[in-house]
């Protein structure tokens, strides 16, 4: 078989914008999960009440539904009653309200696993709260928490191919076009798979490297 | 205005067709579930073996399914490798193949992540009681693997359940399609049944994957220690 370089130069611009749009739609929705996920926990943390139940509930429909029903309810269903959205706009909704839950987990995993001893040995040393925080809780739990969050990272912008289902040209709709115009299968299925690992094989590299850089904090190993 | 709408669930066989479909979706899940567990227990037990071009294989064939999305692969093999080797191949094949794989992928991980957690001293307790290799798997590492991989495993099965409504972008008639085709034919006269239906399809999900990941959750608290 003959790869058609020329058609693949010529569509190398329209796969360099959706690429962007993915990166861009992918921040944005990694941004509100993490404001999400941050919410979430510390009510989990403080127990507060009401609000326990609400994130509860949450979690459990976030982490249960498809992202892809959520996406065609938010932008087929509710425009019906009068919520119309723009694409983007819910797709970055789509993003922040699954990755909300997963973030939420990775804090909380975070948080629970600094030992109660370590810190009331802090506290009997006499450190301050700020130097409790900053100098034990922080580090321990940050080094349990980043590798989680890097996963979620990845996991959220593979999550934006199927953003392609309301419209948005995305990598996956415009290979899906191209494919359905020019029959050019192999080369736009190419030009996929390279966009995706250009994107994320550089994160995943660099999210093992630097796992291995924070475990030192971690207690006991 | 709402209320008007709501009736597009109920009428005519429209909710048994959203039932039939909803059991396209559940087989998909479930054959693969189970092709890609054997599959992936056999992976994760080669995956503890000394060799590293062994080891590194399998790796490789770990990352890269996780690294290129799910939706991506479908298209690969829908598209690229039906037309690479001129043969049709339908959709829910291609799905039960992709599904299958990538199980077998994820779960290889579990199933190496459970027998290397276990203490060393474990394998050879039984082989200072003279147990032979089968007797040391049998009673002695299996059982205690399995717990640590359950919650794992199930876990996983609740991811593949819902990433199954991916297969209506390869052409399978499945409970998201015929939703769709509901929503197509009854526009006109209950123009608010896209809410309805899509949001019936949301619960649906939601009423198949909540106990799995509930289990999944029990099981871990259980076997903690």
């Amino acid at each position: 078989m003959e790869i058609n370089w020329a058609f693949i130069v010529s569509n190398l611009p329209l796969y360099e914008k959706a690429a962007w749009l993915t990166l861009k739609l992918s921040i944005l929705g990694i941004a509100l999960s993490l404001v999400i996920g941050m919410l979430c926990s510390v009510i989990l943390f403080y127990r507060t009440k009401g609000l326990v139940r609400l994130v509860q509930a949450y979690i459990e429909v976030s982490r249960n539904t498809p992202l892809l029903i959520q996406l065609f309810f938010l932008y087929y269903g509710l425009t019906k009653v009068g919520l119309t959205m723009s694409e983007n706009t819910c797709a970055i909704i789509g993003l922040a309200f699954l990755g909300g839950s997963y973030m939420a987990e990775a804090f909380r995993g975070g948080i629970e696993s600094v030992s109660k001893s370590q810190l009331e040995s802090g506290l009997s040393i006499g450190l301050s709260n700020f130097q409790l925080i900053r100098y034990v809780i922080l580090p321990q739990a940050f080094a349990v928490t980043l590798p989680s969050l890097g996963a979620n990272c990845i996991f959220l912008l593979k999550e934006t191919s199927i953003v392609g289902a309301i419209a948005i040209p995305e990598l996956m709709h415009i290979t899906q076009d191209l494919i359905g115009i020019y029959y050019q299968t192999f080369e736009a299925l190419l030009m996929l798979v390279v966009s995706y690992l250009v994107m994320l094989l550089p994160l995943s590299i660099a999210l093992t490297w630097l796992e291995r850089k924070v475990r030192y904090a971690q207690f006991g190993n | 205005m709402l209320n008007s709408g709501i009736n597009v669930i109920i009428e005519g066989v429209n909710m048994q067709r959203l039932l039939l479909g909803l059991a396209v979706t559940v087989r998909i899940a479930f054959i693969s579930i189970i092709l890609g567990s054997l599959l992936g227990i056999l992976l994760g037990l080669i995956r503890t073996s000394k060799s590293k071009v062994i080891t590194f294989i399998c790796r490789v064939y770990l990352e890269v399914f996780r690294i290129i999305p799910i939706l991506v692969w479908l298209f690969i093999v829908y598209f690229g490798v039906t037309n690479l080797l001129n043969i049709h191949l339908d959709g829910e094949i291609v799905a039960l193949i992709i599904f299958s794989l990538w199980g077998a992928a994820e779960m290889s991980d579990i199933v190496r992540g459970a027998l290397e957690s276990l203490p060393k001293h474990q394998m050879e307790s039984g082989l200072a009681l003279g147990l032979s290799f089968w007797e040391l798997y049998r009673y002695i590492l299996i059982p205690q693997a399995v717990r640590r991989m359950l919650p794992g495993a199930i876990n996983l099965s609740t991811r593949m359940v819902k990433t199954t409504s991916l297969v209506v972008m390869i052409g399978v008639i499945d409970v998201v399609k015929v939703g769709q085709q509901i929503i197509e034919r009854s526009v006109l006269k209950t123009p608010t049944a896209s809410f309805w239906i899509y949001g019936l399809i949301f619960v649906l999900y939601f009423i198949v994957c909540y106990p799995l990941s509930k289990w999944s959750k029990k099981l871990e608290a259980k076997w903690e220690n």
